[in-house]
């Protein structure tokens, strides 16, 4: 059965027929194209669909898409402001933070969210907060590399405004 | 935009007169510097494309059905009710497919789907395809298979005694069915260098299977145009085997199939040959005329396996009273699981890849490798030899042990040095392992760790050796086993065409940098464009610790074709020898003296002006006269090999038995590191996934067959709370041969993770784990066996006192 809702991603408000058993991520990826998230085990278990729900991580795999409706919806695809990259996605290059870069979407908004609550995270709240994010090639080392330089960056950058 | 603005504008962006100059003192301009990766902002902006991202139109949605039983003979198969069910377009079985396959052109004996017998839960019995995933699985539900069930075996002990039920037809009339392959050879007199031995240690040691667990599942896409000719986009790190297999399998011609790999998510050997998803969504879009896609769940990754080989392995090994090595006997059960894989290779590399980075006076290994009715074991991140490296770097801390020598110290004493052979006549050429060695040693202050932290703490050596790449090709040819083909445009930017598979490990990145070395363009005027069948030359895919070394030399040969071309075509306008222009950083001057230059482009131009198009092609290919001159002298034969040495800190809970790896030094000679940021992730990757082999995976299976914990859930891998701290040390032995003098850095720094840990744990708590996974409840046993011993008296308490070990018995 198609449902019609109203579902907002990455600033966009828009309406959609969607079949009514989709979770978040089908809906992303098969109706609105955003495939940026990725399926790695379709169950919760391995964080690559990780995308915020109104700023908090939320496993969009397991999330029927009902379930985000009225919410804000950011994908790896609306992190960064329209002409640039979020530190986090620069970072990540710089470091060698994403190898096959397919847990990479995950990862990433996980680090958001724990950014945009924590401008300096220590090395073990990091590792807290991507402790539901799997990643196989990195052995995590780079990837933490990359968000601490990603939060230096981000503190720097409010220092220069409060500055100016 | 005008050319002249645009090489103004080409002009400004590249090196200023100082780094010109500066560049003319250096060695290297690109190669050795921490750069990014060419595909890492696709990759951390969620814009990279991978197989299950591409939706044509009119796909279908394809499904494949499994076997519920572990060893079977399929007596019928009535799919007439599923092809009713509406909006499915075809079903199809094994006789659509009835062609053996198999990576090793030796050992076929796979289906795409099961023709007569399935053998193992989860072998694939049916196809089909229909509008959407619904009604695909729907359709699997209507297909009635009518098995009869015999006998299975999974431990592969009792397959070897029961030859009476064969899981393969034996290939010979009285031969063992059961038995995958068996390979005996002996190097030198083991037997009297064993007796002439001051210490001998034998013991058991077992291997548990692992399993790689990328997080991209498999997924194929089939398509197959009016005019016949077939593409199959697959998250495959060999396209050129999966390209030939297609047309053999299919009966289709090879120029008329095409393969395509796009981004992949993360392989470590698990997509390293053909699996039934492709043949699947190939014939599939053939009967239907659509692209067909087929996506593994996890489960079905789980079952699709061709993963670490659980080994039974037998050890004895003997050394004089100074540590030096006299003789190794190794005795070696490999688990195969249903089918042959890589199997025959395994079953050679068991025994063939522990010859270094320690001379051996003699040895013998016995290597058999058994089918069971389990999913199919194959080639993973170190294959075939990460498991006999963890018994015989236990077996040289127990010899340490015996004659009170510095383990450490124990392996420089035995170290095979550069320019040398193994006792089974492999050319060692560029070695750092003693550097290795001295850097760990250094980096964990190995000296005031080892026997003196206290009770519960401890540190562990081991080292290893891999190859970069084999010698012999997977099927004989005296072809390249890698090519890459360069374009070069008016504006300066070149496009590199190779057939090397991008698996994460950054073999885009690679031909890029050597590109920007050697013609002076920057990095992003390079263009990759890689592992298509239908555009790029033949290299033989991601496997074997092959890529940067032989897809390295094949760019380099192919760039300095261009150079030459370019040197000249400048040297002419500028009067001089063309030795002296240099192409750097997007220009090209006169080395002698700098303010001479022109923008890269327009050297091009003369270039293209003098020579025509330009454009070059470049190969390798592996000398071949390199191995012994015996039975399997071949396999393991390489053209370098890279070393490693670990030291890894543990804690170990003595209530719990629950070990805390805190960190792990990982030294590598890598020959050059091309770009250090991408080496080290490969050494902290490999690190990673052996100290998870280590602590807590197990691919093990219930008595029926099926798989214990099929979910990324239940089969554990590490998080980032579990992660050790690494640091990586990296070694530069700079290898004739070698791209650069770089050798491998993906597989070999895996290797001593394990060992490692174990002799980690022993001297943290006395105990020898010669079992694997190191998990709580077997350490913890271990800690009690002990304890028992120690309060008989029969062994002396472990780094404590009487009191502390009185205490601890309450």
């Amino acid at each position: 059965m198609i449902e019609a809702i109203e579902l907002t991603v990455n600033g966009d408000t828009r309406e959609l027929g969607v079949p009514s058993h989709y979770t978040l991520l089908e809906t992303l990826r098969y109706v609105l194209g955003y495939t940026g998230s990725k399926q790695g085990c379709d169950k919760g278990d391995c964080g690559a669909c990780t995308v915020l729900l109104d700023g908090v991580p939320t496993l969009s795999c397991i999330l029927p898409v009902q379930e985000a409706i009225g919410r804000e919806i950011t994908t790896i695809e609306g992190l960064a402001e329209a002409d640039g990259l979020h530190p986090l996605q620069d970072f990540f290059d710089v470091t060698g933070g994403a190898q096959c870069g397919f847990c990479t979407s995950g990862i990433i908004m996980s680090a958001a969210a724990l950014l945009s609550e924590n401008d300096d995270p220590t090395r073990d709240e990091i590792r807290a907060a991507l402790s539901g994010n799997l990643c196989r090639c990195t052995g995590y080392t780079k990837i933490f590399e990359a968000i601490e330089l990603a939060a230096r960056s981000l503190r720097e950058s409010a220092a220069e405004s409060v500055e100016s | 935009m005008k050319l002249e603005d645009f090489r103004e504008r080409q002009a400004a962006a590249a090196l200023s007169e100082e780094e010109i100059r500066a560049a003319v003192e250096r060695e290297f301009q690109v190669i050795g510097r921490r750069l990014r990766r060419t595909d890492g902002i696709a990759k951390s902006t969620g814009r990279a494309v991978y197989t299950d991202d591409i939706t044509l139109p009119g796909m279908l949605h394809g499904k494949i059905l499994r076997s519920p039983h572990a060893h079977a003979r399929i007596m019928s198969i009535d799919v007439s009710r599923a092809l009713q069910l509406e909006g499915v377009h075809a079903v199809i079985t094994g006789s659509d497919m009835p062609e053996l396959y198999g990576i090793i052109p030796w050992s076929r004996d796979e289906y795409a789907l099961c023709v007569d017998v399935v053998r193992y839960i989860g072998d694939g019995v049916a196809a089909v395809a229909a509008i959407d995933e619904e009604t695909a699985n729907a359709a699997l539900d209507l297909i009635e298979v009518e098995y009869e069930v015999l006998p299975h075996f999974l431990d592969p002990k009792e397959a070897l005694t029961n030859a009476d039920t064969p899981i393969h037809e034996p290939k010979k009339p009285g031969e063992n069915g059961n038995i995958s392959k068996r390979v005996q050879l002996e190097f030198g007199s083991v037997d009297a260098k064993m007796a002439a031995s001051d210490v001998v240690v034998k013991d058991d040691y077992f291997f548990e299977g692992t399993t790689h667990t990328a997080i991209e599942p498999h997924c194929a896409i089939g398509y197959c145009d009016a005019g016949g000719k077939l593409t199959v986009w697959s998250a495959t790190q060999v396209p050129h085997y999966l390209h030939r297999e297609l047309a053999r399998v299919l009966d289709l011609d090879v120029a008329k199939v095409r393969v395509v790999q796009p981004p992949i998510g993360g392989a470590f050997g698990g997509k390293s040959e053909p699996f039934d998803l492709e043949f699947c969504v190939a014939k599939l879009a053939m009967i239907t005329g659509r692209p067909v896609k087929i996506l593994y769940t996890r489960e079905e990754v789980f079952y699709a396996h061709r993963g670490r080989h659980p080994m039974f392995m037998r050890y004895e090994t003997g050394a004089d009273a100074n540590g030096r090595i006299k003789a190794v006997h190794a005795r070696t059960i490999l688990d195969g699981g249903a089918y042959s894989s890589f199997g025959l290779v395994t079953t050679y590399y068991s025994g063939q890849l522990i010859t270094a980075p320690y001379a051996m006076e003699s040895y013998r290994f016995d290597s058999i490798r058994v089918y069971t009715n389990k999913p199919c074991c194959g080639p993973k991140r170190g294959h075939g030899s990460v498991q006999p490296r963890f018994a015989i770097e236990v077996q040289l801390d127990k010899i340490a042990e015996q004659l009170e020598m510095d383990p450490i110290e124990l392996r420089r004493r035995n170290i095979i040095g550069s320019g040398s052979r193994t006792v089974n006549e492999f050319r060692i050429t560029s070695n750092g392992f003693a550097e290795c060695l001295a850097e760990v040693e250094k980096a964990s202050d190995w000296k005031n760790k080892h026997r003196r932290l206290p009770y519960g703490r401890g540190v562990g050596v081991a080292g290893s050796c891999y190859i970069s790449g084999t010698n012999y090709p997977i099927y004989p040819n005296e072809m390249p086993q890698s090519a890459v083909q360069l374009q070069v445009d008016r504006s300066g930017r070149v496009a590199v065409f190779s057939g090397a598979s991008e698996i994460g490990q950054g073999s885009d990145s690679m031909l890029a940098y050597i590109v920007s070395e050697e013609l002076g363009v920057p990095l992003d005027y390079v263009r990759i464009l890689s592992a298509d069948t239908d555009l790029t030359p033949v290299d033989l895919g991601a496997y074997s610790s092959r890529v940067t070394f032989m897809n390295g030399n094949a760019c380099i040969d192919a760039a300095r074709k261009i150079k030459t071309q370019v040197q000249q075509a400048v040297a002419d306008q500028w009067l001089c020898k063309p030795k002296h222009v240099m192409l750097v950083g997007g220009w090209a001057f006169y080395g002698l003296d700098t303010e001479t230059k022109m923008p890269i482009s327009e050297a091009f131009n003369l270039a293209e002006a003098k020579y025509g198009a330009l454009g070059a092609t470049g190969s390798y290919n592996t000398p071949k006269d390199i191995h012994g001159e015996y039975r399997g002298g071949t396999i393991g034969s390489s053209p370098a090999y890279s070393f490693t040495a670990h030291v890894a800190e543990v804690e170990v809970d003595p209530e719990t038995g629950f070990v805390e790896v805190q960190k792990i030094w990982i030294a590598h000679d890598c020959g050059r590191a091309l770009n250090p940021v991408l080496v080290e992730g490969q050494m902290e990757g490999s690190a990673y996934m052996g100290f998870a082999e280590a602590i807590m995976e197990a691919h093990v299976f219930k008595e029926t067959g099926l798989h214990n914990a099929p979910s990324l859930l239940d089969y554990k891998i590490p998080t980032s709370l579990d992660t050790p701290e690494m640091r990586s040390l990296i070694v530069e032995s700079i290898d004739p041969e070698g791209p650069y003098g770089a050798k491998e850095a993906g597989e070999g720094p895996l290797h001593p993770s394990i060992p490692a840990i174990a002799n980690a744990i022993y001297d943290a708590v006395g105990v020898r784990m010669d079992r694997m996974p190191f998990a709580p409840p077997a350490v913890w046993k271990a800690i009690r066996a002990r304890a028992e011993r120690e309060r008989s008296g029969g062994l002396t308490p472990w780094k404590r006192d009487d009191a502390s070990l009185a205490a601890a018995g309450d």
